[in-house]
């Protein structure tokens, strides 16, 4: 209990100061990146929207740094993102909302592949140490994780898209023969449009799970409870599985935790190249059209979802490992 | 593990060696460690490139003097882009601003990786808490979004800009490694007889702690190169860096604009990408070779010599 009360305090922690950083970015940046902005727009917004984004951005104001500071965490904290730029008069949470399910459908699917299958490799990798997998695939992922995800995404867009024309490799479904509603036909669609994607994430975030797993479980089995239940008689699959690896997949599924923020920014990458209508492409195309509103919002609900994410991954720790209760 | 024997040196004690000598077994072990060599091997070929694009790379790379969408050729190797500037010529002088970036970074979030992460475990008190908690924020915030924001106001910004704002967010992750791997040795034996001799905590950081910790700074540093390069590229790629400069990720920005892949011209796209992700496995080679120097339980095993024990 003491330890999920001290990971839910970080977590506050870490809220605040990335509510904070947002807060000061734009106001420390040499000229205040969002007058341009606003000068663009000006006469096209109404006074309750022009400001909001006053607030947001600091603009306009006599306001001391302390009270902008706290009406900001206010307008924030009740979901006040103001309005976006490039989808006037659409508000941000409002446009926000529809790119969330893509994101969470594609960065969730394939991270949990990756996680489980990776795991699993590392598992057999270790067990059969030496052997045919353990010498092939560690050079293999070490290779594939310097690789950058957008570019892993264009080679598959190259061979699978452009030259064999077996998937499709643009958007999230089919815009011009499709309207999206739940029959078999859309749902064939949106999977048909995701396996590109998700195959790229897959490629490169499975190294970290095969090789760290495949660490920690070359650690676990010098244990002498391993060497025990060989003594045992233990059939082998129930020392890897129930013996080695159970006690083995606690430091990967910190890792887990740790390696969102990589799986997020290659997420990023990876929905630009695909034109995926997901959250990463609409913060790219919020850099772009400089509409900082809702790139702002984006940053925080990414920083929010990850955060959610590690202190999600710090209950199950603690739940599975009773040595983290024992030590708080 | 071994019985600590009265040898003078305890096992389980990383032997205490003046830095020239770790790094003369340092040297050893790369070649002997067939991953250490061949990312060594690499790394020099880039670097003997950046420093040297002109000895095999004739052409002006930002020129555009030729015909654009030409192939292949004996003149041209990997044809011309869209706007008719020599794709080998980009490639090769653009190495150069990867590996600026690459070991500036690497060198200066290493440098503030040691400082907080040595100095705070080894002070320990109110400075270890408050720059513990600093790291774990800046370990868990997701740094992509955050350099994509910065650089976003910044009105994207040049290679020095890439290079500060990388480095002021990325030192974290090394710095907690450094950190608990301080925080081990600071109870150590060596550590209380220079506290006795009455050393100033200065020399005992800079002269004790540092040298035993050489191996993992070196790892730290190939980290945090391997993580520049892809940030870089990427901010790049995205169009958050300075479009004119010569560099792998403004091609790949370039190639994307003109949509390369769609229009036959792969290899606007394909060449620069095989030069991050080979530059990459090279750091990332380094980095697992080290690895398994330091931790011996990891080296491969020779089949030869496997016992099945099920």
């Amino acid at each position: 209990m003491r330890y999920a009360l001290r990971r839910l305090g970080f977590f506050v922690l870490t809220l605040w100061v990335a509510l904070t950083l947002n807060f000061l970015l734009p106001r420390l940046m040499p000229g205040n990146p969002a007058l341009a902005m606003m000068g663009k727009f000006h006469g096209e917004l109404t006074p309750q929207s022009l400001n909001a984004l006053e607030i947001l951005f600091g603009v306009d104001t006599h306001a001391s740094l302390g009270s902008q500071y706290i009406s900001y965490l206010h307008q924030v904290v009740t979901g006040n993102f103001g309005t976006s730029l490039d989808y006037y008069p659409a508000s941000v949470s409002s446009v926000i909302g529809s790119a969330i399910w893509w994101t969470f459908g594609l960065v969730g699917v394939s991270t949990v592949l990756a996680f489980i299958l990776g795991t699993g490799l590392g598992i057999v990798a270790a067990w059969r140490r030496g052997g045919r997998l353990d010498s092939v695939l560690p050079p293999v992922f070490v290779i594939a994780s310097a690789m950058p995800y957008f570019w892993v995404g264009m080679v598959l867009v190259l061979v699978f898209g452009i030259s064999l024309h077996w998937l499709p490799y643009v958007g999230g479904y089919n815009v011009t023969g499709d309207t999206p509603a739940f029959t078999l036909h859309f749902i064939g669609d949106v999977l048909s449009h995701s396996i590109l994607p998700a195959l790229s994430l897959l490629i490169t975030t499975i190294g970290t799970w095969i090789l760290t797993m495949r660490n920690t479980m070359i650690t676990t089995l010098a244990e002498d409870y391993v060497r025990m239940a060989r003594a045992k008689g233990l059939p082998g699959w129930r020392i890897m599985i129930d013996y080695a690896a159970r006690n083995a997949i606690l430091p990967n599924l910190t890792g887990f935790a740790m390696s969102l923020g990589f799986v997020v920014s290659g997420a990023i990458l990876i929905e630009y190249v695909f034109n995926y209508p997901g959250v990463g492409f609409m913060l790219l195309q919020a850099v772009q059209g400089e509409d900082y509103p809702l790139m702002q919002a984006l940053f925080l609900l990414i920083t929010v979802a990850v955060l959610v994410a590690i202190l999600l991954a710090d209950i199950a720790t603690a739940l599975l490992d009773p040595r983290t209760r024992a030590a708080s | 593990m071994a019985i600590p024997l009265s040898l003078g040196q305890p096992a389980g004690e990383p032997r205490r060696l003046p830095a020239s000598r770790a790094l003369a077994r340092m040297g050893r072990a790369v070649r002997s460690n067939h991953k250490a060599t061949v990312g060594t091997v690499l790394l020099a070929l880039f670097i003997l490139v950046a420093l040297f694009p002109g000895v095999i790379a004739h052409d002006n790379p930002s020129l555009d003097a030729y015909k654009p969408h030409l192939g292949l050729s004996t003149a041209h190797l990997l044809g011309t882009t869209a706007y008719g500037q020599d794709m080998f010529a980009q490639l090769v002088w653009g190495t150069r601003n990867v590996m600026i970036i690459a070991f500036t970074v690497g060198l200066a979030t290493t440098g503030i990786a040691v400082l907080v992460g040595v100095a705070g475990a080894y002070l320990g008190g109110l400075w270890d808490s408050s720059l513990g908690v600093l790291t774990d924020v800046l370990l868990v915030i997701p740094l992509f979004p955050l350099l994509i924001v910065i650089a976003a106001y910044a009105h994207g910004g040049g290679t020095l800009l890439l290079i500060v704002v990388i480095t002021v967010t990325s030192w974290s992750y090394t710095a907690r490694q450094l950190r608990s791997q301080a925080l081990t040795l600071r109870s150590r034996d060596f550590l209380q007889a220079a506290r006795v001799r009455g050393e100033r905590r200065l020399y005992i950081i800079v002269m004790e702690v540092i040298p035993t910790m050489t191996s993992l700074i070196v790892a730290s540093f190939l980290t945090n190169a391997l993580y520049a390069i892809l940030f870089a590229s990427s901010l790049q790629f995205i169009g958050l860096g300075d479009p004119d400069t010569v560099s792998w990720g403004t091609m790949l920005y370039w190639a994307q604009n003109n949509a390369a892949l769609q229009t036959g011209q792969p290899l606007w796209a394909i060449a620069p990408g095989a030069c991050i992700a080979v530059l990459g496995a090279a750091f990332a080679l380094l980095n697992y070779a080290f690895d398994e120097i330091g931790n011996p339980a990891l080296r491969p095993v020779r089949r030869s010599k496997r016992v099945r024990s099920a």
